[in-house]
């Protein structure tokens, strides 16, 4: 199995240690259906101004995701996660390389890779006037879904992530942010995807909002065939959650493994506590609370 | 069948959530109802004040069909600004639908809306000034409001270009189009009272031949078949700019993906 290093990304090319993955868990049989995901040296770059030099967001990044897995995304703020996020989601055009989703090219094939996903973003952006419905319902006939069937199954989704029918129809803005992000990830699941992409889905949320969202997303993964792709800063939801974990760092890999592989690797090569916060120290330089600046393109260039 | 049952259902959701945003509005929207009947009746009462059945007629037909035509083409114009006002916009261009499922449902909405409005200010100024519309053509004021429906659309869809590309300053962008329209287009006034080079530039707004034709249809009860000066730039604008926006539309999605500005919020 390919690993997500490349091997321009196996020579050292700072000074912090890069991941070589070779742990027995991340050894998968040859696939017999396409891959969940599959990013072959994909490159995204933004210019930031006409007199500034280009900023390479993501840099010839490989990942290989299978059906049914989550696959973590670690970074600080910047590091490149989102966009990440948005080119598997057709937001963005590829600069280099290539992304297919269960075997369709994103670029190619960009309608029928479309049907296959859905995203949750880490602000819940909605109608914010209309109700928890209307917004639903609008969502679903998107995806060519019937009305009366969306609505029995988002008063399915939304009564297992708490939200009773009751408080459906009145407008979202008078929700809290909590229920409002619930309210993104039942429109998501409407949809049914097979690949579910969630960037920072529990980013913000109080601690009960962020238990009932993870919670949820266990059970997608158990009872559902869908692959979970999640973007996260905290360590504890990436290492409960995530069957493997790739630790992104100025639009890098820098370290690919399960959590379990991750922790042994820094404790075995590195001499660090065998801890998801060791990880992402010994990847990256730095802590998760340490800000890169958003590199966003000229306004009206 | 499946796949255009499919788009015409995605369509309706687009003519469906503006109906619900609309009713959430409904405050706003009587306001500017109220607004926009007060500055009708402001500007035919000048024709009043002259003792001109002609001119009253000339000023009442400019500010219906413009109110019309200006809601048409901002409804669709500011189709991505709204979007991006709201955040949603990213959502919108990650649904499998194709833009002109987009399109078509933001213009139904936008026609059904406006000749809503339309009718509101028409009974209104009607009632208003007693008018008389005994010598009335209505199939041509029909006819030519659907020409021009067309033709506005396509410049809708054009327009609805600038804040896909251009953040902020793409919806300032549209509201300049709007007002050079408003002027060129002979909407209180003939296009021949215009400098030249203004008259010109009416030739390619769509509103010069609907508001020509309507006032000829309305004041002077001229049928559709003595209008084909005016009917036959309505055709061929309508044939061309609808696709010719619904291409450009395309090229700009694409640019927006590569660089980057779906993402922002306006």
């Amino acid at each position: 199995m390919q690993t997500g290093i490349s091997p321009q990304e196996k020579t050292v090319t700072d000074e912090r240690p890069t991941a070589t993955v070779e742990t027995p868990q991340t050894v998968l049989p040859e696939p017999m259906l396409p891959l969940a995901v599959m990013a072959e040296h994909v490159s995204k770059r933004f210019h930031v101004g006409r007199k500034k030099r280009p900023v390479v967001a993501i840099n010839d990044v490989s990942i290989q995701i299978e059906r049914n897995e989550i696959y973590g995304i670690l970074g600080a703020n910047g590091s490149g996660k989102s966009t990440l996020i948005r080119l598997f989601s057709t937001l963005l055009t590829l600069d280099t390389g290539r992304v297919e989703i269960f075997g369709h090219d994103i670029e190619r094939d960009e309608m029928a890779v479309k049907r296959l996903i859905n995203r949750v973003s880490v602000d819940a952006a909605f109608f914010k006037k209309l109700s928890p419905f209307e917004n639903l319902i609008y969502a679903a006939r998107l995806y060519g879904m019937d009305a009366k069937l969306a609505r029995v199954e988002a008063i399915r989704i939304l009564a297992r992530l708490g939200i009773s029918e009751k408080r459906l129809s009145r407008p979202l803005e008078q929700m809290s942010r909590g229920m409002q992000q619930k309210v993104a990830i039942a429109r998501a699941l409407l949809t049914s995807p097979i690949l579910l992409l969630l960037d920072e889905p529990t980013t913000g949320l109080d601690p009960r909002s962020k238990l009932d969202v993870q919670t949820f997303i266990e059970d997608v993964r158990d009872n559902h065939d869908a692959t979970i792709v999640l973007t996260t800063h905290d360590l504890d939801e990436a290492e409960r959650l995530c069957r493997r974990i790739a630790i992104l760092n100025d639009g890098r890999i820098v370290a690919e493994d399960t959590p379990a592989g991750l922790m042994a690797m820094v404790a075995a090569e590195h001499g660090q506590p065998p801890t998801m916060e060791s990880v992402f120290m010994t990847f990256t330089g730095r802590s998760l609370d340490d800000d890169v600046e958003e590199k966003e393109p000229e306004e009206d260039e | 069948m499946a796949i255009l049952t499919r788009e015409l259902r995605a369509s309706y959701a687009f003519v469906e959530r503006n109906f619900n945003l609309t009713k959430r509005y409904w405050g706003w929207e009587v306001a500017f109802l109220v607004y926009s009947v007060a500055g009708a009746l402001a500007v035919a009462l000048i024709g009043q004040s002259q003792n001109d059945q002609v001119l009253l007629l000339t000023l009442v037909v400019g500010a219906i069909f413009w109110n019309y035509l200006s809601i048409l083409f901002s409804f669709i114009a500011e189709t991505v600004a709204w979007e991006r006002w709201e955040g949603t916009l990213e959502y919108t261009f990650m649904a499998p639908i194709r833009r002109w499922t987009h399109m078509l449902g933001s213009t139904i909405f936008a026609v059904t809306y406006g000749l809503s409005h339309t009718v509101v200010m028409l009974v209104v100024l009607a009632l208003f000034f007693d008018l008389d519309l005994a010598q009335a053509d209505l199939v041509t004021a029909g006819v030519f409001m659907v020409l021009g429906s067309f033709s506005f659309i396509g410049i809708g869809i054009m327009t609805a270009i600038l804040p896909l590309m251009y953040v902020e300053r793409g919806a300032q962008m549209t509201f300049v189009l709007q007002s050079v329209l408003l002027l060129i287009s002979g909407v209180y006034y003939s296009v021949e009272i215009l400098p030249e080079w203004m008259q010109f530039l009416s030739n390619f707004s769509p509103a010069t031949y609907v508001l020509d034709a309507v006032r000829e249809g309305l004041i002077n009860g001229t049928s559709v078949g003595a209008l084909l000066h005016d009917v036959w730039p309505l055709l061929i604008m309508a044939v061309v700019f609808i696709p010719v926006g619904l291409w450009a539309f395309g090229r700009a999605e694409r640019y927006a993906k590569r660089t980057g500005r779906l993402k922002r919020v306006g």
